[in-house]
């Protein structure tokens, strides 16, 4: 196509446009669980959000990643969330609201977090990979190695909480 | 050329994939009611075109032209969603399953099996939203149990994958059906095949699982609600559901697209051929169950799960574990 050439601007590659449709996405669902009045809706926007982050993890080719994200807090935790409300609200006639007492201060500690990851993203120097990554078979079988050698502790520290978490989940349903 | 290969071609399969699925949905309901009759001694749709093969036309016209109803107090814009989230899921699963030799549905991901497992867990929300939405305690009550029956069975399902995963030794659906399996390891993958077939049967919501839309105590569940196209929404997605999980059974347990002994393997356009008869056999298999077992009770059904089946899938992949680092 020789007339595209002659373009005061580039065209946008295929990944940019693909960009800017998911991190809409994930900013819209991020407003929505934010602002919504309604509890329902907050937690539909939070599955939204998490589909837009699955979304940037394909754009890197960390598909296993994605995929993850995509089973762990769409598939297990958001459905939870959902489950939750659901079980718990009066929300039949909507008689939700997604705000409490603890407005202010859940704010000012979403500041300061907000600030931390900001100077994080500005000053550390992050190790940037020129050359291509091998393929991702190879990669999520390294990943699975690196579990049970380099990082086991942190593992099967991981593990202990989440064993943690489900005999405290247990003993609470007993009460 | 980047876009033509990066959206276009993708695009083109798609609508392909969907247009084979959807006609693969209008006559999955003729054959389950010719079926379902004649297990009944009745003769089933006879009346629009020979043998009834044009009900499936006259159900989908009856379908679009009926009165579009909005309850008066439901979440409309959830209200709206709930039956295309309830469908998506059903198609975008596809993407990975194999149809030929060398051939994937979509794209041939190294990721399969999780892109499996993770659509699963994503496929109650059409059903959560619709009870939710549409303001009415049975659809509620319809979408509580559903959810809750479909977080419970993907437990199992998920252990029972994972032991397939181990004995194939990688996440590509397309090399799960190429490389060539020990006789052992069919026998012990059949093995598990009822149970597998158990939790599918609770996953896709169908007979006897079919608690949440039960028509005695819930009025049709989730979906008392919609009418029109709309209910045609959540069937399709019941109906197209079935059709993916036979095509995924058929991939993972019986080698998809290919003939038993390797014969006529170089035949590339025999696969999807191939895929569809098995489909049609599997789809046979939950008619045939929905015609003889009766629906169990929701304790019933909780206690099976919890008490037999996860116990006996994390058994299963422990004994997976040691063959597969003895044997393999």
């Amino acid at each position: 196509m020789p007339g595209l050439d002659a373009l005061p601007f580039p065209l946008p590659t295929v990944q940019q446009v693909i960009f800017i449709l998911i991190a809409g996405m994930t900013v819209t669902g991020a407003l929505i669980t934010a602002l919504a009045p309604n509890l329902f809706h907050n937690a539909l926007g939070l599955v939204l959000a998490f589909f837009g982050v699955a979304g940037v993890y394909v754009l890197l080719e960390a598909e296993f990643l994605a995929v993850s994200q995509v089973l762990i807090y769409v598939g297990a935790i958001a459905t939870l969330i959902t489950f939750a409300i659901m079980l718990t609200r009066g929300m039949m006639f909507g008689r939700t609201s997604s705000t409490n007492r603890l407005m202010l201060s859940t704010a000012i500690i979403s500041a300061l977090f907000f600030l931390v990851l900001t100077g994080l993203l500005v000053n550390v120097a992050w190790p940037e990979i020129g050359a291509e990554l091998a393929g991702s078979e190879q990669m999520i079988a390294d990943l699975g190695e690196m579990f049970v050698t380099t990082y086991l502790v942190p593992f099967e520290l991981m593990a202990l909480l989440l064993l943690a978490a489900l005999a405290g989940a247990i003993l609470l349903a007993r009460d | 050329m980047d876009w033509i290969n990066l959206l276009l071609l993708p695009v083109l399969r798609s609508v392909a994939l969907i247009v084979v699925l959807l006609t693969g949905f209008a006559y999955l309901t003729w054959y389950e009611r010719k079926l379902l009759a004649r297990f009944q001694v009745r003769i089933g749709p006879n009346r629009a075109g020979p043998y009834g093969l044009l009900q499936p036309i006259a159900d989908a016209v009856k379908a679009v032209f009926k009165e579009e109803i909005v309850p008066n107090m439901a979440d409309k814009a959830v209200y709206m969603l709930a039956p295309a989230l309830a469908l998506i899921p059903a198609l975008i699963i596809w993407a990975v399953i194999p149809v030929a030799k060398g051939v994937p549905a979509i794209a041939d991901v190294n990721i399969g099996f999780l892109w499996i497992l993770a659509i699963a867990g994503i496929e109650s929300y059409g059903i959560i939203l619709a009870g939710w939405s549409s303001n009415n305690n049975y659809s509620l009550l319809g979408a509580l149990r559903s959810s809750a029956q479909m977080i419970s069975y993907e437990l199992p399902l998920g252990v029972f994958l994972v032991s397939i995963l181990m004995l194939a030794g990688g996440f590509s659906l397309v090399s799960l059906v190429e490389t060539p399996r020990a006789w052992w390891e069919w026998i012990w993958l059949w093995l598990m095949f009822p149970l597998f077939f158990i939790c599918i049967l609770a996953e896709t919501n169908r007979s006897p699982f079919d608690l949440p839309e039960t028509e005695n105590e819930l009025v049709a569940g989730f979906q008392t609600e919609y009418g029109g196209i709309k209910f045609a929404l959540f069937f399709m997605a019941e109906y197209i559901n079935m059709i993916t999980t036979s095509a995924i059974m058929a991939t993972l347990f019986f080698g998809g697209y290919r003939l038993p002994f390797g014969l006529l393997g170089d035949v590339i356009w025999l696969g999807p051929f191939v895929l569809a008869a098995k489909v049609i056999i599997l789809l046979f298999l939950f008619i045939w169950v929905r015609a003889s077992v009766g629906r169990p009770r929701y304790d019933q059904l909780m206690q099976f799960n919890w008490k037999f089946l996860l116990p006996v899938a994390l058994g299963y992949m422990i004994i997976t574990t040691l063959l597969t680092v003895f044997l393999k």
